[in-house]
């Protein structure tokens, strides 16, 4: 605040600074005061960190024990919101369900992580692939152990669709309204197989080598469109235009088949099998969830369709 | 008994999923047969007596009038869904600190692996081959084996069953699946990691693999036992035996199957009952050729010059 007559005067000098000094005492006072009393509040605050900001912002809802949390725990969360907030008692029963369906998707997802570590050791090419494996078994910190899990993953995610797919039918749990989820199921199997089938050759090692190539033999037997398959030479097929070319990238298992087959089995099939996922595990919710364990039904109480 | 090669094959790191499969599926197979079992005594019991079935909760597990019909998922089916990850990692990380993914020598299109096998899961298809040409057991097998199932539910029009384990409701499509899963696929899985050597020729378990071993097989084709040269007649009596399959197969399925299943053959419509009609034959077809290959040394049945079956 200006002094009204002031005008190059001394005392006015000094009155500024005592001002500013008195100002200065009271910030000084101030954190004396106030910052251990905001210490004591912070302190008290962190005891409860469920009640900062940051917390209250990640999770919506409190996780005491009672009905209302136990459902927003589920319905609040992206990862856990495929499942209803409640099931029928039984359908928790594993000697029922076996596991099986969720086990191929976890085995899916740990397949994922080590397949994308794997990626960073590994260059799709005839020079480097093969020595990109034996560097990775050698020399890269648990490399071995990270081959191993990716090989034995697949391996057990085969079986457990095998056994899902089982299970599925013994239960009868295909049948209406779940048809359309099945069909989705079996595109599923299909590419589980070609996932891991794809991966075979990638190591680029003889074992791969000669499964790709009894494997895409066969291609060239595909009727119509195979040149060694029926009706193939009629239709004009010859080694360089047919189905098989296509898969390989050549008339034999090389370079191009490499690239082709770590690109399938990399991006591909993983982009489409995580499309048909998303509809197969949104198609059990609304279909009714899981199929049972249902009542049993007797005979004499079906009632016949309309025709 | 060569026990030496008969723990190399199973011990070989990509047969070990095989090993573990086998006593997976009995067990898996065990506890189905024994809720189906459970459940099949108590549909007979309620069909026995209606009064009981009014009030009966209908499963075989308990359920008292107070207790709630409803489980939260969280933490219910969360900490099994938990405790399954737990428990696959564990042996996963145990199956790989202990066992090594193979790898083989750099690939080499000039040296031919022998026996050159394709990974286990498709050895089936393999197996196939040995009794049919690549484009029906690399081809048109696979193909009609991922539409026969995926035309399952549409044919299948039985509305029992659904939802819970039984045989007794169920008995032909259990039965047909059964057939078709283990008795085709699992068991050719088998065949073709144990039992196919060099050559892929036919090494009982314990026998030891012999490289140079010659089988002299005759094989021949159906129409030279009937003393049929020419090509023109060849493709014709192979078009009747093979029509011939059909039609009196079907004949046979059909008078057994409106005998045994008549409540089934009576809600299919024509489409449905065909289509299962050609799946089934198809699928008995195969298990009838590998035993005209096996017992008579039959090759083809059916000779033209596009393709031969």
């Amino acid at each position: 605040m200006p002094e009204e007559n002031g005008n190059g005067k001394n005392g006015n000098r000094v009155g500024l600074l005592e001002r500013v000094k008195a100002g200065v005492k009271e910030d000084v006072h101030s954190l004396k005061t106030d910052m251990p009393a905001k210490a004591k509040e912070q302190i008290d605050l962190l005891k409860d960190p469920t009640k900062t900001q940051v917390y209250t912002s990640i999770f919506r809802h409190k996780h005491d024990d009672t009905p209302r949390n136990r459902a927003l725990g589920v319905l609040s969360n992206v990862f856990l919101h495929l499942h209803p907030a409640k099931i029928n008692r039984d359908a928790v029963r594993y000697s029922y369900t076996w596991g099986m369906g969720g086990i191929t998707f976890y085995l899916f997802i740990v397949l994922t992580l080590t397949g994308v570590l794997l990626m960073f050791y590994y260059h799709p090419s005839k020079v480097q692939a093969f020595r990109d494996v034996l560097y990775l078994e050698h020399d890269v910190p648990f490399g071995k152990l990270l081959r191993n899990m990716h090989r034995w993953a697949a391996h057990l995610m085969v079986i457990a669709v095998w056994l899902h797919m089982f299970r599925v039918f013994l239960t009868g749990s295909y049948k209406k309204p779940r048809e359309f989820n099945w069909n989705i199921g079996v595109l599923l199997l299909v590419f589980t197989l070609l996932l891991s089938f794809t991966g075979y050759l990638l190591p680029d090692d003889q074992l791969g080598f000669w499964a790709v190539t009894v494997g895409t033999n066969m291609a060239r037997a595909t009727p119509g469109l195979g040149h060694e398959g029926p009706f193939g030479k009629q239709l004009g097929m010859t080694p360089y235009n047919d189905v098989r070319f296509g898969l390989l990238g050549g008339s034999i298992v090389d370079a191009n088949a490499l690239l082709r087959s770590y690109i399938w089995h990399c991006i591909g099939i993983p982009i489409v099998a995580s499309v048909l996922m998303i509809v197969h595990f949104w198609r059990v919710r609304k279909d009714g969830g899981i199929s049972g364990p249902a009542p049993v039904m007797l005979a004499s109480e079906v009632k016949e369709p309309r025709k | 008994m060569d026990w030496r090669q008969l723990w190399d094959i199973a011990s070989a790191p990509d047969n070990v999923p095989i090993v573990g499969m086998i006593p997976l599926l009995a067990f898996f197979i065990y506890l189905a047969w024994k809720q189906a079992r459970a459940n099949d005594r108590l549909i007979g019991e309620l069909e026995t007596n209606p009064a009981m079935a009014k009030t009966h909760h209908r499963k075989t597990w308990p359920f008292r009038p107070g207790w709630q019909k409803e489980v939260h998922v969280w933490p219910f089916l969360l900490r099994i869904e938990f405790l399954a990850a737990i428990i696959v990692t564990i042996i996963l990380m145990v199956w790989s600190i202990t066992l090594y993914a193979p790898l083989e020598e750099p690939s080499n299109p000039n040296l031919t692996m022998n026996p050159a096998k394709a990974p286990w899961y498709f050895l089936g298809l393999q197996e196939m081959l040995v009794y049919f040409d690549p484009w029906i057991a690399g081809v048109v097998m696979p193909t009609l084996i991922i539409i026969g199932l995926m035309v399952i539910p549409y044919i299948d029009t039985n509305p029992l069953g659904g939802g819970y384990y039984t045989w007794k409701q169920r008995k032909f499509s259990i039965g047909t699946f059964l057939f078709g899963f283990i008795v085709l696929w699992v068991s050719m899985i088998i065949i073709g990691t144990f039992i196919r050597g060099p050559g892929w020729q036919w090494f009982w378990p314990g026998q030891t693999w012999d490289h140079n071993r010659l089988i002299y097989e005759v094989n021949r084709d159906l129409p030279d036992i009937f003393g049929i040269t020419s090509n023109l007649a060849k493709g014709i009596f192979g078009a009747i035996v093979v029509g011939g399959y059909f039609a009196i197969g079907g004949f046979v399925l059909h008078a057994l199957f409106r005998r045994y299943n008549p409540n089934d053959y009576r809600r299919m419509s024509l489409l449905q009952y065909s289509i299962m009609q050609f799946f089934l034959l198809t699928m008995v077809a195969l298990p009838i050729k590998m035993l005209l290959r096996l017992m008579f040394h039959i090759k083809y049945v059916w000779i033209t010059p596009w393709f031969n079956v």
